[in-house]
């Protein structure tokens, strides 16, 4: 909190950074009111991370906890980098919203709550045996009681518009209000109305005038003490603009496609939470995107492997249990060796799990989870706008080392956005295909480059490059069928080698941090955000700790022992049962490594990261 | 003088361009013999360039096959030829793709992959090795085996009802559906090549003999001294006639086929049913492809074979219709579209 001014009667108060949940039912809006709040702050400068938190039901009974809709965004005038633990500021726009978000609300934090909701049947259904209002549930927070759907039934008045569609206005009342606290324009929001409502003005008018009404609202009531005020953030120049997850991972392949002049090939099952990158790529087929929705994982896969094998760029995404069906397909790949990319966005699992939760456990399964010795590359973002990058080096070392890729994401990333400041894909890096070449006028499928092991690309269509491929085990050079011992032998240790050496070809791992903490921190893939943001505050009172965050599993970074054996504390925080700290442990005996852990669907907090990192201080 | 005009003649392609240097390696007197021969006999009769030839196929015996064509060959994994081959097929359009696969391999763990291609109608050719059994395994019942039968894994007989291929084919909405023997190379060739010349999924049922698990499975309709009563070959537009002198014949009766001779009982051509390979509806190919010894013969030849959009025709469609309406041509312009702001 910083200082306090004069704002007419109310004060203003800066703040750092701020977090505010809007939750209300499925039907509500609550996803289009976080978004028009978090791109108005992101015009306004601020540095901002969001995450929506909705259920797996498509439409949960009305008014029930189940089916509650919510969305969290952090703003701030320093770099951003997770939608926050706790609420500031907590919108609940019935009493099933309150009811299951009264947990992320911080003590202390403001509670605007829509009063005419909160009917004594409404009240029970969401499972409250009192009202939360007057029994005391609400005591240590800031409660703002707004009538906000009879005012905005009020304010919209005289338009020629049903109950219902007025009643779906007072998202926009919330929002206005929303927009009169933390002191930011109406103009954007109501640019985006009239584009989005261009064939009914009715609705258009209807929803600028909700909106504004509750801005005027927010202004006039007692009941809010103060304008919050966030600056605006030391951004780096440029264009930006908000990317998700799953987005981003959509784009960088494409992006690798276009650079490699390769037609995209995606074979696709719907899961959730990986379906976006489907959706999204189905919507670019002028772009030379092919999008397969295959009868099941399994052909999703075969068809991608298909589309690589004719020379195209085969890609295949889906969540933990869509992987473990495509396992045997992606070792053909590896006995192939034929580029492939497989998107895992992992949920908590095992078995169908929970769907729309966040975990990091399949970092077991992308490395060992397919029979005999199958080396692939895998990889993991760890931003929602760095699936980007990541996509596309997916795509890139798939391609140039001819290898399976499994690049993973999670519920977090994939469904998270944050403002991204977009690459011009000419500064992209340059992705070679090894050609294929004759061999004194032979082909021979299994030739391989001698820096990188990687066999050439010849593809159907190609004429004096006929060959045969297949699962089988193959003589070494010819590729043809071999039972061989020796050579099976030679050949398991070859593609072994072939994926060890992408190492050379990787980035480094890099510490943040003065690199003599009596802590390193180590994460991996999406708890990049509050692993960072924890470590960071930490260091700015002083404390000695570093951060190490890995994007390539397998292979490691080739400094990964040099890093490591600097520290004599290595605490590894992962969304699994230690599944990395494990990993580590095997490469590198004699290396100290702890372990911290978490199993609950949901991402690590700052504030219990914090406390973990203190503790591990202590002693 | 050299006259530039004449565009040098491609050696037409032989057999022999279509046989990889590979041993073969199937149970001497194996039907598939007679298929791979077939087929390398067939190819050079398309006009295509052999590097157009792709040839894949998932587990099994019949699945080797692609490792004898001196073609592009993709040996894959259980079940799964048809996806891929569907891969192959849209990443590259002009690509012949055949996909070679044994009753077990695509009926039993690839049965979804099977109808699903048959379904979208992907211009790809499925030859179906149908013997019966499962052979690289040695020896246990398929999903075609007949109830009964005596198998490694069902050694009192098998409880199971039997798949009927054409009849799964048709249900998932084949547009193509012809049955050949191993023992009739001559029918085999030519209706592999009129499944190539087909456009859509084209599926040829070989009745295919096992000669080490299932001897003689087919001996009913393929033994010499059956051959006459009880092989119907059948052409599009052609009456539906058979016996050593062509004097029985199939006749539609009310709704059911039956076997009728010719000057019996007032029989004259004219009662014969023609076959109408082109109808759209399925009814009739479905009762024929049902036809079976002992009361009725087995049809052999192309028994359906309709014209409906392939998948990759419909893709291709879809794309040169959204492109020419594209307000972005690019990944850079797609990056830049939507909401964007600048920090200055």
């Amino acid at each position: 909190m910083g200082e306090t001014a004069l704002n007419g009667n109310k004060t203003t108060k800066e703040l750092e950074k701020v977090v505010i949940r809007f939750a209300g039912d499925s039907g509500d809006g609550m996803q289009l009111t976080g978004s028009q709040f978090s791109f108005t702050s992101a015009l306004w400068g601020n540095d901002l991370a969001t995450f929506p938190d909705f259920p797996a039901e498509i439409r949960a009974p009305q008014g029930t906890v189940e089916g509650v809709s919510g969305f969290q965004v952090q703003i701030g005038k320093i770099e951003i980098y997770t939608p926050g633990d706790q609420a500031d500021v907590l919108v609940a726009m019935n009493p099933a919203a309150l009811k299951s978000n009264l947990q992320f609300a911080r003590k202390g934090g403001n509670i605007i709550v829509d009063l005419d909701a909160f009917s004594e049947r409404n009240i029970e259904k969401a499972g409250f045996t009192a009202n939360p209002l007057t029994d005391g549930t609400l005591a240590g927070y800031h409660v703002v009681e707004a009538p906000i759907s009879s005012l905005t039934k009020t304010a919209l008045a005289g338009l020629q518009l049903d109950n219902k569609s007025i009643m779906r206005s007072k998202n926009m009342f919330a929002l206005g209000m929303m927009y009169w606290l933390f002191d930011r324009p109406l103009s954007e929001t109501e640019k985006y109305i009239d584009a989005k409502f261009r064939k009914t003005p009715a609705l258009a008018e209807g929803n600028k005038r909700a909106l504004t009404a509750g801005f005027h609202y927010a202004e006039t009531i007692e009941a809010l003490p103060a304008m919050y005020n966030v600056p605006p953030a030391k951004i780096e120049k440029g264009i930006y603009r908000h990317i998700s997850g799953n987005t981003a991972t959509a784009w960088g392949l494409m992006a690798a496609a276009e650079k490699v002049g390769k037609k995209l090939f995606l074979g696709s099952y719907p899961i959730t939470p990986a379906s976006d990158i489907l959706h999204e790529l189905s919507r670019h087929k002028n772009l030379g995107v092919i999008t397969m929705q295959a009868e099941d994982e399994i052909a999703a896969v075969c068809s991608a492997i298909g589309a690589s094998y004719a020379g195209q760029l085969g890609v295949t995404t889906s969540s933990g249990p869509g992987i473990a069906l495509k396992g045997e397909a992606i070792n053909l790949a590896v006995m192939a060796e034929i580029p492939l990319v497989v998107v895992d966005v992992q949920r908590g699992g095992p078995s169908t799990g929970l769907p729309t939760k966040t975990e990091q456990a399949d970092i077991n399964i992308a490395i060992y989870g397919r029979n005999s010795e199958s080396p692939a590359v895998v990889l993991a973002a760890s931003t929602p706008a760095n699936c980007f990058e990541f996509a596309y080096q997916a795509v890139k070392i798939a391609v140039e080392h001819m290898t399976p890729v499994i690049l993973l994401s999670d519920g977090y990333l994939a469904n998270g956005s944050e403002p991204w400041k977009f690459p011009k894909t000419a500064d992209l890096p340059a992705i070679t295909i090894r050609e294929p070449e004759l061999d004194n006028g032979t082909y021979y499928p299994y030739n391989r480059d001698t820096e990188t092991l990687a066999r050439g690309w010849a593809v159907p269509g190609t004429p004096g490059f006929e060959h045969r491929i297949g699962g089988l085990e193959k003589q070494e050079k010819t590729g043809n069928v071999s039972y061989d011992p020796k050579n099976h032998e030679k050949m398991v240790r070859t593609r072994a080698e072939k994926i060890n050496r992408v190492a050379n070809y990787i980035p480094e791992l890099e510490v943040q941090g003065n690199g003599d903490g009596e802590l390193l921190v180590v994460g991996w893939g999406g708890t990049f955000g509050g692993l960072r943001t924890a470590v960071t505050e930490l260091q700015r009172t002083n404390r000695k700790i570093d951060f190490a965050h890995f994007n390539y599993i397998n292979p490691l970074p080739k400094n990964t022992k040099a890093v490591l054996e600097k520290y004599n504390k290595i605490l590894v925080c992962e969304l699994n049962l230690g599944q990395f700290a494990s990993l580590l442990r095997s490469k590198f005996p004699g290396i100290n490594i702890l372990s911290y852990t978490k199993i609950q669907g949901q991402p690590f907090l700052v504030t219990e990261l914090k406390e973990v990192f203190l503790e591990n201080l202590k002693d | 003088m050299e006259n530039i005009i004449d565009i040098p003649q491609q050696k037409p392609l032989t057999k022999k361009d279509f046989e990889s240097d590979q041993l073969v390696r199937w149970c001497p007197g194996c039907g598939d013999y007679a298929i791979l021969s077939a087929m390398t006999n067939a190819l050079p009769q398309l006009n295509t360039p052999r590097e157009n030839f792709v040839f894949v196929s998932g587990i099994g015996c019949a699945a080797r096959f692609p490792y004898y064509m001196n073609t592009y060959g993709f040996h894959t994994i259980h079940g799964r030829g048809p996806a891929v081959a569907t891969g192959v097929k849209l990443a590259n359009p002009k690509l012949s793709v055949w996909e070679i696969q044994g009753d077990g391999d695509a009926l039993a763990i690839g049965g979804n992959h099977f109808i699903h291609a048959l379904r979208r109608n992907i211009d790809i050719n499925i030859i179906l090795f149908n013997n019966e059994i499962y052979g690289l395994t040695k020896g246990q019942y398929s999903p075609t085996s007949p109830a009964g039968l005596i198998t490694k894994s069902t050694p009192y007989g098998s409880v199971e009802r039997p798949f009927h291929a054409a009849e799964l084919a048709i249900g998932a909405q084949g547009t193509f559906y012809a049955r050949t023997i191993d023992t009739n190379p001559k029918l085999m060739t030519e209706i592999f090549v009129h499944a190539a010349k087909h456009t859509g999924t084209s599926l040829v049922e070989v009745l295919q003999n096992c000669v080490i698990f299932n001897d003689d499975t087919h001996a009913a309709v393929t033994a010499k001294e059956n051959r006459d009563d009880f092989q119907l070959h059948v052409k599009h537009g052609q009456p539906l006639l058979f016996g050593k002198e062509n004097k029985k014949g199939i006749r539609l009766n009310g709704l059911k086929l039956e076997v009728v001779t010719l000057g019996e009982n007032g029989i004259t051509e004219k009662d014969i049913l023609v076959h109408d390979a082109h109808n759209e509806d399925p009814t009739l190919h479905v009762m024929l492809a049902r036809l079976a010894p002992p009361h009725f013969p087995m049809v052999l030849g192309v028994i359906r074979e309709v014209r409906a959009k392939t998948y990759n025709e419909a893709l291709a469609e879809e794309q040169e219709r959204i492109s020419q309406n594209a307000k972005y041509h690019s990944v850079d312009d797609l990056l830049k579209s939507g909401e964007t702001w600048e920090i200055k």
